[in-house]
């Protein structure tokens, strides 16, 4: 086992009203891949930012070789040998990958940039990385993978000790995918340390040594990977005992999904998001989209939403097969959609809860066919009342609501279309435990009681449990399992993501 | 007091204290502001009148402009589709001497604002479909635009001496006031309907404000950006007719002169963020008739047109600074730190 | 064959290449149409007359180049001649101090836009557009009629011609080669110029290189500053007088010289040699209509509007298809 690099002990970061992170210990030692691992808002990314000095942290002490190490911007990081690569290359696409390499330590020769040296160097150091590539051409010329080798030469030009790839291989097929590995190995080789968030196991399993989870905020704990079965990684990331898992409890109240289908897809794919998904959905149903964050659920329920347009099978509605190729088409079809992320694709900040509220029916109904104020109050109004949603008045702006109000009336937004499908992406996420139980309840009435379909996407397996008829499992951006009634249980949706064997 | 509240934080607050301060300074200095007087034929006429009437196609053009900047666009080629739709009325009607009509007066107007609006489609296919910024897609007609003018009126000044083209600047006769008042307050009702009886103005915010949103929610945002484009075209083309009615010519150079700039102006000063999101016709329509008067007001100084921009430039840059939500934090932060420094000191003082 | 057509479509020399064609050929057909061109002086009055065009475009082109821009260049090019002719007529400045001052009140003006556009993330279109009004009115302020320039030494200056052989240049001329030149090493070769064109490729990786951003951003609207006044002396040199309407509607031709010669408006991609085939086209298009005698002034600038389109609506296509393009090549550079 190699020195000890990085030592980080009781780290706690505090946003308004959040513990971020509470006490948690991360240690990283010369030559070790070390991955970090946990579910949303379990904390991955704040650590991260606490190290690459994003966030000031706010207790706890960084020791890097043994100095403790205050980084307060990136670049104080950078200079203390600390480099990031992340998901979306942080290059510039119309400079070359020379300069790229070098902006902002460039050679100079007689107070001039001197372009032969640059080249040269950036490309002899990435033959080192076995990436033999013309470094004048611009990077835009080169793939996401190629881009991505490019900034770890770059961060290994600016002699980085401690190299963190965040999400490095979620737009890579599987060779690039090894070949990104290649070279993180020989880095390790080299002596370097690698941070190494993923969400894909398999490829955890693959490369990492060590492994360091989190949960809400707090350490679960450190483990090597040769001696932690999957399984019990999942359970530990997702807080549940494997045994307790076994015998929890299934809620009775599930909805009769009726035999009529509403919509079918055959073999749907879109290239690089998604491959090859199969699925039915019947009337009255509440069908699960599990698996693990990145590992395709967003994007499926995009398609069947017209978000992306499908480069592959079909999509039947009703029988009918249909092109959707807007969220327009697809709301002509009555389906609705919920989005992941509220922020940006959910609430108009600056309108009123009125206003978000009869938006989707008004631009279905057209331009022309305005809503009257009055019948606008009314549909406001029960929603309001039906969903419970905690307002001053149906006049508030939608961004002075808390979250779970917010994500209640979206769901309101979606519910005035009087819609067949209704497509619930996260909608638990970042809101309080008493309205979660409301949401979850809610879309078993709308299917038990209007005969809706819904789809239920979330990243909590017992909340899945509760709800859904039918679960589709889902693993690298394919369909791996589907489980239904008396099979639907954490257990068996750890089982299928892990890889059927435990 | 809790109604003097809500009034200081609405929109319209600054259009019409500045209005109001423009007015009482004018009918301090200016003698005789205040007097409307009778015409012997009927017609009333004063100050106040002038400026209403002068502000008439300033309002249109703000009108136009306020959705446009809704959507966090902007259009800077209205001043020079005035100078187009001036020039095509113009032309059409003609600057023959014995003044009879080339063309019926009402199929020129119709021509006019026609071409305004096939303007404002060319803007809106640039930025909607192309997806061109909107400074550079309207820049191109801002200068090309005066050519175009230019060449319509082959570089001359088309007077015409058609009777009834006056009337459009001036009064009908047995009406009190001149008609492009009518105009403009039609042209307000007409926007005042449109907003009431269609949802546009609710998707226009939504574009304004989270684009991604709005798409998700089933909006046609390309189609919205398109609509207001075209909208402020006409706008454009009928302040063309009132621009050049006032002159009974078309001045392809000067119709229509800096009129985006107090376009952007009045919709500014009338509360709506130039960053786009929430917008406001009353204070838009206030914001103009403001900027008139401010104009008046210069004039009146002894301030000459030519010069009058750098007062204008002025407000631009101070309203900016204003409407800054970096500028705001940086106030805050300041103000805390001032807070705590008092707080520190009164502490002090206690001790 | 369609390969090296793609490659050459995706490559971001392509809107120079084809500018450089259009030149060609416009002065091909103007020496097939008129005798006149085959001058070798016809080809340097394109210096000689565009001096200050070139100069503008070129500031204009490192406001372009971070994505930002500048609408303000032809008004502070107006009120530098006004500057200028009402310090050589009514005071008794110096030539050499008349026109430091000048140049120092440019990047003054500069960088207070750059201040406050960086400082409080305002859009740079309406702060310029607001400085185009602040120094036209400005302007006027200062004189509303023309006033010559008739001091002795100035007035040589302007009528000095650089004998090339072939035919001569102006002072004007020289000065604008001199930006060029100047222009494209600091763009080329110095760490602040490639910031720029890093921020303008993407701000917030620059930032997160570690490249000063908001020091360069103020830097490059100051420069723009400058080169408007500098253009300013360029002008005054071939007009001799300072007006109020002096360079009315410049922003475009300038940004039109910029984006012809390959700049692209999201920023990021620019050429300077691009730039000055961009003025040269103009150039040559008012040239034809002065030899043609019978078209008008407006001519141009619906022509240069046109034209401005026609790349505008180019480059909105090959960036639309440029994925496409290029992802092809980039596979088979990969797999080498």
């Amino acid at each position: 086992m190699g020195k000890v690099l990085l030592e980080m002990r009781q780290i706690d970061k505090v946003f308004p009203g959040v513990r971020a992170l509470s006490k948690v210990d991360f240690t990283l030692r010369e030559g070790e891949i070390h991955s970090l691992m946990g579910e949303n808002g379990a904390g991955k990314s704040t650590l991260v930012k606490v190290l690459t000095g994003v966030y000031p942290r706010d207790g706890g002490t960084v020791t890097m070789e043994g100095k403790e190490i205050f980084p307060r911007t990136p670049k104080e990081a950078q200079e203390c040998g600390i480099s990031t690569v992340y998901q979306e290359v942080n290059l510039c696409a119309n400079l070359t990958v020379a300069e790229n390499i070098f902006i902002g330590r460039e050679p100079r020769k007689y107070g001039f940039i001197d372009w032969k040296t640059i080249n040269h160097r950036a490309a002899e150091l990435l033959h080192t990385l076995n990436v033999d590539i013309d470094v004048t051409k611009t990077l835009d010329h080169y793939s996401v993978a190629i881009q991505q080798m490019i900034a770890i030469a770059r961060s290994i030009d600016v002699s980085a000790k401690i190299l963190i790839l965040d999400e490095p291989t979620s737009s890579l097929d599987e060779e690039e995918t090894q070949r990104l590995f290649k070279i993180v190995r020989k880095l390790k080789d080299q002596g370097m340390g690698i941070i190494f968030i993923s969400h894909f196991l398999e490829q955890i399993y693959d490369l990492c040594d060590r492994i360091t989870i989190l949960r809400n905020g707090e350490l679960v704990g450190a483990y090597d990977v040769a001696t932690l079965p999957k399984l019990d990684l999942i359970a530990k990331m997702v807080g549940k005992d494997v045994s307790a898992v076994r015998d929890m409890e299934v809620a009775a109240e599930k909805s009769q999904p009726s035999d009529e289908v509403f919509l079918s897809a055959e073999h749907i794919g879109a290239t690089g998001q998604i491959f090859d998904v199969d699925l039915k959905i019947h009337k009255g149903e509440v069908l699960g989209f599990a698996g693990l964050l990145g590992s395709g659920r967003t994007e499926t329920a995009e398609l069947l939403f017209g978000v992306h347009p499908i480069s592959q099978g079909e999509i039947k509605i009703n029988g009918k097969k249909l092109d959707l190729k807007d969220p327009m088409t697809a709301m002509e079809q009555k389906i609705a959609f919920c989005p992941e992320d509220r922020k940006v694709a959910g609430i108009i900040g600056d309108l009123s809860v009125r206003e978000n509220i009869i938006l989707a029916m008004q631009a279905k109904d057209g331009i022309l066919k305005h809503i009257p104020y009055k019948e606008q109050v009314k549909i406001a109004d029960d929603c309001i009342k039906l969903l419970s949603i905690k307002v001053s008045s149906r006049e508030q702006l939608i961004k002075n609501l808390s979250g779970g109000n917010q994500q209640k009336v979206i769901i309101a937004r979606w519910l005035a279309t009087q819609p067949e499908l209704l497509i619930l992406d996260e909608p638990t996420r970042g809101i309080d435990v008493g309205t979660k139980t409301e949401i979850q309840k809610m879309a078993v009435a709308l299917a038990k009681k209007r005969g809706m379909s819904v789809i239920f996407i979330s990243s909590e397996m017992d909340e899945m449990v509760r709800t859904c008829t039918k679960l589709i499992v889902m693993r690298d951006r394919r369909k791996v399992a589907e489980l239904e009634n008396d099979e639907i249980s954490s257990e068996n949706v750890m089982k299928a993501i892990a890889g059927g064997a435990a | 007091m809790g109604k003097l509240k809500e009034f200081t934080s609405s929109s319209l607050f600054l259009p019409v204290v500045a209005l109001a301060v423009l007015l009482v300074f004018n009918a301090i200095f200016v003698d005789g502001f205040l007097t409307i007087q009778m015409t012997e034929d009927g017609r009333l006429y004063g100050r106040l009148i002038d400026i209403l009437t002068r502000s008439s196609s300033l309002v249109i053009l703000a009108l136009g402009m306020t959705f446009v900047i809704a959507t966090s666009g902007i259009d800077i080629s209205v001043g020079a589709v005035v100078a187009i739709s001036a020039a095509v009325v113009c032309n059409l009607i003609g600057g023959r001497g014995d003044g009879v009509a080339e063309t019926p007066m009402a199929l020129a107007m119709l021509a006019a604002v026609g071409v305004g609006i096939l303007c404002g489609v060319w803007n809106g296919f640039l930025v909607s479909k192309l997806k061109i910024q909107a400074v550079v897609a309207t820049l191109i007609l801002m200068t090309a635009g005066r050519g175009i003018a230019q060449l319509m009126t082959e570089g001359q000044i088309i007077t015409v001496y058609y009777k009834p083209f006056a009337y459009i600047g001036g009064t009908i006769p047995g009406n009190i006031l001149p008609t492009n008042i009518f105009i403009a307050a039609a042209m307000v009702l007409l926007v005042v309907f449109i907003m009431k009886k269609t949802s546009i103005g609710l998707f226009v915010q939504s574009v304004g404000i989270n684009p991604t949103a709005s798409r998700f929610a089933g909006i046609n945002v390309t189609m919205v950006i398109f609509l207001v484009y075209a909208f402020s075209g006409f706008c454009a083309g009928v302040s063309g007719l009132i621009e050049s009615s006032l002159i009974r010519a078309a001045d392809a150079n000067n119709a229509g002169l800096n009129m985006e700039m107090d376009a952007i102006l009045a919709v500014a000063l009338g509360g709506t963020l130039l960053s786009g999101g929430k917008f406001y016709v009353g204070g838009s329509v206030i914001g103009a008739i403001t900027i008139q008067t401010l104009t008046t007001t210069m004039y009146a100084l002894g301030v000459s047109a030519d010069q009058l921009p750098v007062v204008k430039a002025i407000a631009v840059v101070i309203i900016c600074l204003i409407q800054s939500k970096k500028a705001q934090e940086m106030f805050d932060k300041w103000k805390a730190k001032r807070a705590g420094d008092q707080g520190l000191e009164k502490a002090v003082e206690k001790a | 064959m369609k390969h090296y057509l793609n490659q050459l479509v995706a490559s971001q020399y392509f809107s120079f290449v084809v500018t450089v064609l259009l030149f060609v050929i416009l002065y091909a057909a103007g020496i097939m149409t008129y005798k006149g061109f085959m001058r070798p002086q016809v080809f340097l009055n394109l210096f000689i007359d565009n001096a200050a065009l070139i100069i503008v475009t070129v500031g204009i082109t490192f406001t372009l180049l971070i994505g930002g821009i500048d609408l303000s260049v032809g008004a502070v090019l107006a009120l530098c001649c006004m500057v200028l002719a009402y310090l050589l007529e009514f005071t008794t400045v110096p030539v050499g101090l008349a026109i430091l001052i000048i140049l120092l009140m440019g990047i003054g003006f500069g960088a207070l836009q750059g201040y406050i556009i960086t400082k409080f993330d305002l859009q740079p279109f309406i702060i310029t557009l607001a400085g185009m009004f602040f120094c036209r009115g400005l302007t006027a302020v200062i004189s509303r009629d023309t006033i010559s320039i008739t001091n002795p030494f100035y007035v040589e200056l302007a009528s000095t011609r650089i004998q090339l052989g072939v035919g001569f240049i102006s002072v004007g001329a020289v000065i604008a080669l001199l930006t060029l030149l100047i222009a494209a090493i600091v763009l080329g070769y110095t760490k602040f110029g490639r910031t720029v064109f890093a921020i303008g490729g993407n701000e917030s990786s620059a930032s997160l290189m570690g490249l000063p951003v908001f020091r360069t951003k103020v830097m490059v609207y100051t420069i723009s500053g400058f080169c408007s006044a500098l253009a300013g002396v360029a002008y005054s040199l071939i007009m001799l007088t300072g007006y109020n309407l002096h360079g009315l509607g410049m922003e475009m031709d300038a940004i039109a010289s910029s984006v012809i010669g390959g700049t692209l408006l999201t920023g990021g991609v620019g050429f300077i040699p691009g730039t000055l085939f961009g003025v040269l086209i103009q150039g040559v298009i008012l040239t034809f209509i002065t030899f043609q005698g019978t078209l008008s002034a407006w001519w141009t600038k619906i022509v240069v509007g046109a034209l401005l389109c026609v790349f505008i609506v180019m480059q909105a296509f090959i960036t639309e298809h440029k994925s496409k393009l290029s992802s092809k090549s980039s596979m088979e550079s990969a797999s080498k």
